[in-house]
C-alpha cells in the first residue's frame, strides 16, 4: 500500500488559515490502513480544527468527509454537488489523491494533510515499512524476492557495499542491509551461487528518470 | 599478466615488484599548495598516489583536479571515482577528462552515504553502482565505446582497481565478491586496513583456492594507528573494520607519548608479515592526515627505494 | 464509604478504559467539557491485558492535539487505580476539578458565547 503520515496539525492551520469552509476529506484505502488519512484521522482533524479556529473566535465551518478512494473519478464524483460550499479542501488521502482532487475541482484550493512516504508493509500496527520504489523494471526474480533499489540506501544491484553490520545498514542499525537479506535468501533457497551474476546497469527510463510514467492498456479500454 | 595500459603502476606489479601506493585527501576549500604538498612528502616512496573522492561525503576539492595536480608534479595518481554523486553521463564524462590528462590508474568505488557528510539532506546518485563502474571503464577502454555505443575518440587507457573488504559482513560473500569484480574487469584492488591478519590471510587463501589471485593484484591497505584512542574508534566505529583485542590492548598499554611511534611499529609489522603473504602483490598505506609518515613506514618496511626511481 | 467529591463531574462508563478514543476527548471539549480526566485500572493489571495502556496513548494523543491548538493540554489526564481504592478516586476528583478550576473554563465555550 501507499503508505503515508499525519502531517503536524500546525503545519496544517498554517495551509488553511485564511479560509472560512474547509471539507476535511478522507480516503478509506491505503491512508485508512496507516491511520493516516481515513475516517478516524478525518475526524480528529476536523474536530481539533474546529476547536483552534472556535478558540481564535472565528466561526469557520469545518465538515468532514471521507470518500472510498481519491485516486478514481466515481469516488471524487460523489461530492461534486457539494462542492460550491467549500472554500478549501484539506485532503488526508496520498498525494495521488490530493492531486486528482485538485485536478477535477479546478477552482478549489486542495492542501495535503499527510506526508505521502512510500510503497509499503504494516510489519505491525504502528510500524510500516518501505518495500518498493516503483521503478519500473522489477528485478526481484534475480535478488531473491528482496528489492535493492527500495531496501538498500545506496540502491546498490551488485551489493553489498561493505559497510553493514550483524545484518544491519551502516546508516541506521535499526534498518536492515538488504543485501544481507538477500544474500540469506539466496541461501535459503539454495541459490547463493546466483550471487555472482552480475546485475547489468539499470534501465532508469522506467522509473522517475524517464518523466511521468503512464500505463497503457488498450485491451481493457472501453 | 602483461600490463595493457601505460600505467606505471600496472607496469610495476606485471614485472613482478612489490608495489606500494598511498593516498591524499584533498583540500576544503582551493588551495593547491596543499595537495602539492602532501604529495611531496611521499612521493619518492610510493608509485602511486590515491586522491579520494569526498570521502565520508564531506565536500572537498574534487578528485580529477587533485589528480590533474599530481600529474603536473610528474607523478602517477590514482583517480579515486565513486557513484554517489555522478550519473553514467557524468562519470563518463569525468573519466574522459582524466584520460585527457592521461591520468592512466582508477579505482571504482560506490561511495559513504551522504548522511555520514557535510550535505546529509542530499540526493545520492547511483544510477550505477561500483561493479558496473568497473564495466564501465573497461568497456570504454577495451571496446572504445560509449555506454551508449558510439565510438570514443582516443579511449581511455585506465588500469582499473577497486576496493575490496575481506572483513566486512557476511564473510561468507567476500570471496565470491571479490570472484565478482574480477569477473566485472577490475584488474587491481586495494583492501580496507588490514589489522586482523589471521582473517585476512583466510580470506585471501580462500581466494586462492578458488584461483583468483593469477586474475588481480592485491594491494593490501594498512593505516597506521596515531593513538589507543584511534584503535578503540577503529574497533568499535568503523562499519567493517576489525582490529584484534591484543592489538587495541597494546596500544592502550603504552605511553601516551609513545602511541604514535607504537601505531608506526604495528603498521611496520603488519607489512612485514604480508610481504610473505602468497597474492599480495603491493601495500595501499593510508596514513590518514599523517602523510609525513609515509616514507618512514615504507623504509622500514624494506620497500624502499622503490624500483625504477633514480 | 459514601465519600465526598465534587458534584460537577459528569462520570461516563466505559468497559474498559481501552474502549477511550481520540475522538471522545476531543468531542467532549467541543460540546464544552472544561476537563477530561480517565480513570483505568492499575497498569499491569488490565483484564483486558493493555485496554488502559492503550487509554494512557490516546490521551496523551489528546493532550498533544490541544496544546497544539492553544487549549492547554493539562486539561486531560489519566489516572490508574484499584477498584479497592475509593478514598484515592474521590482525592482525584477533587485534584482534577482544582487544577480544571485553576485553568478557567473551556475557551472555547467562551469563544462560542462570544459568538453568538
Amino acid at each position: 500500500m501507499i503508505v503515508a503520515d499525519k502531517k503536524p496539525i500546525e503545519e496544517i492551520i498554517e495551509e488553511i488559515k485564511e479560509h472560512e469552509k474547509i471539507l476535511i476529506l478522507g480516503c478509506n484505502e491505503c491512508v485508512t490502513v496507516c491511520e493516516a488519512g481515513g475516517k478516524k484521522e478525518v475526524g480528529v482533524l476536523a474536530s481539533a480544527l474546529r476547536m483552534y479556529f472556535l478558540n481564535q473566535g472565528r466561526n469557520v465551518t469545518i465538515d468532514e468527509v471521507t470518500l472510498e478512494r481519491q485516486c478514481d473519478h466515481e469516488y471524487l464524483e460523489e461530492i461534486r454537488d457539494r462542492m460550491d460550499q467549500y472554500d478549501a479542501v484539506v485532503s488526508i488521502a496520498c498525494g495521488v489523491g490530493v492531486q486528482f482532487m485538485a485536478e477535477k475541482y479546478h477552482d478549489t484550493p486542495v492542501y495535503p494533510g499527510v506526508n505521502t512516504c512510500f510503497l509499503g508493509v504494516t510489519e505491525k500496527r504502528g510500524l510500516w515499512t518501505e518495500r518498493c520504489q516503483a521503478c519500473g523494471q522489477c528485478i526481484l526474480a534475480s535478488t531473491g524476492g528482496i528489492c535493492p533499489v527500495s531496501r538498500c540506501a545506496k540502491r546498490l544491484l551488485n551489493g553489498p557495499c561493505g559497510g553493514s553490520v550483524r545484518g544491519s545498514c551502516e546508516i541506521n542499525k535499526d534498518i536492515d542491509c538488504a543485501w544481507q537479506l538477500i544474500i540469506d535468501r539466496l541461501k535459503a533457497l539454495d541459490r547463493l551461487d546466483d550471487y555472482e551474476k552480475i546485475c547489468a546497469l539499470k534501465d532508469w527510463s522506467f522509473d522517475r528518470a524517464g518523466g511521468p510514467r503512464k500505463v497503457v492498456r488498450e485491451d481493457v479500454q472501453e | 599478466m602483461k600490463a595493457k595500459t601505460p600505467s606505471k603502476l600496472e607496469k610495476m606489479l606485471a614485472a613482478g615488484h612489490m608495489a606500494v601506493t598511498s593516498e591524499c585527501g584533498p583540500p576544503r576549500g582551493s588551495d593547491p599548495e596543499v595537495i602539492i604538498k602532501k604529495a611531496d612528502m611521499i612521493k619518492d616512496h610510493v608509485d602511486a598516489i590515491n586522491i579520494t573522492d569526498n570521502q565520508t561525503s564531506v565536500t572537498r576539492m574534487c578528485s580529477l583536479a587533485a589528480c590533474i595536480r599530481l600529474k603536473l608534479m610528474g607523478l602517477e595518481p590514482v583517480l579515486q571515482m565513486v557513484t554517489r554523486d555522478r550519473n553514467r553521463i557524468a562519470l563518463q564524462s569525468d573519466i574522459l577528462g582524466a584520460a585527457s590528462f592521461d591520468i592512466f590508474n582508477i579505482l571504482c568505488l560506490s561511495g559513504d552515504h551522504q548522511s555520514f557528510g557535510d550535505c546529509p539532506t542530499g540526493q545520492n546518485v547511483h544510477d550505477i553502482d561500483s561493479m558496473q563502474l568497473i564495466q564501465t571503464v573497461r568497456h570504454m577502454r577495451d571496446e572504445g565505446k560509449f555506454l551508449g555505443g558510439d565510438d570514443i575518440s582516443r579511449p581511455p587507457q585506465m588500469f582499473v582497481g577497486a576496493a575490496a573488504n575481506p572483513f566486512a559482513d557476511p564473510f561468507e560473500i567476500r570471496v565470491p565478491r571479490l570472484a565478482k569484480k574480477i569477473s566485472a574487469g577490475v584488474e587491481f584492488i586495494q583492501t580496507q586496513c588490514i589489522y586482523d591478519i589471521d582473517k585476512f590471510e583466510l580470506w585471501i587463501k580462500m581466494a586462492g583456492d578458488r584461483g583468483l589471485l593469477d586474475k588481480v593484484y592485491i594491494l593490501a591497505g594498512v593505516t597506521p594507528f596515531k593513538s589507543a584512542g584511534m584503535a578503540r574508534y577503529m574497533k568499535n566505529r568503523v562499519p567493517g573494520i576489525e582490529v584484534p583485542d591484543e592489538m587495541v590492548k597494546r596500544m592502550a598499554d603504552t605511553p601516551k607519548e609513545k602511541q604514535p611511534e607504537e601505531g608506526i611499529k604495528i603498521c611496520i609489522e603488519t607489512i612485514q608479515r604480508l610481504k610473505e603473504v602468497e597474492g599480495v602483490h603491493g601495500f595501499h598505506v593510508m596514513a590518514i592526515e599523517w602523510e609525513d609518515k609515509v616514507p618512514e613506514i615504507v623504509e622500514k618496511s624494506g620497500l624502499y627505494p622503490r624500483p625504477g626511481s633514480a | 464509604m459514601r465519600l465526598q467529591y465534587p458534584t460537577d463531574i459528569k462520570i461516563i462508563l466505559l468497559p474498559c478504559t481501552g474502549k477511550l478514543d481520540v475522538l471522545h476527548i476531543l468531542h467532549a471539549f467541543e460540546k464544552g467539557a472544561d476537563g477530561v480526566y480517565a480513570v483505568g485500572c492499575m497498569e499491569g493489571d488490565c483484564h483486558y491485558n493493555s485496554g488502559n495502556l492503550r487509554a494512557r496513548k490516546r490521551v496523551e494523543q489528546a493532550r498533544h492535539i490541544l496544546d497544539v491548538i492553544g487549549m492547554g493540554g493539562e486539561r486531560v489526564q489519566m489516572y490508574n487505580l484499584s477498584s479497592s481504592e475509593g478514598p484515592r478516586f474521590a482525592q482525584i476528583a477533587v485534584e482534577m476539578d482544582e487544577r480544571i478550576r485553576n485553568l478557567g473554563p473551556n475557551p472555547i465555550k467562551r469563544a462560542k458565547h462570544r459568538a453568538a
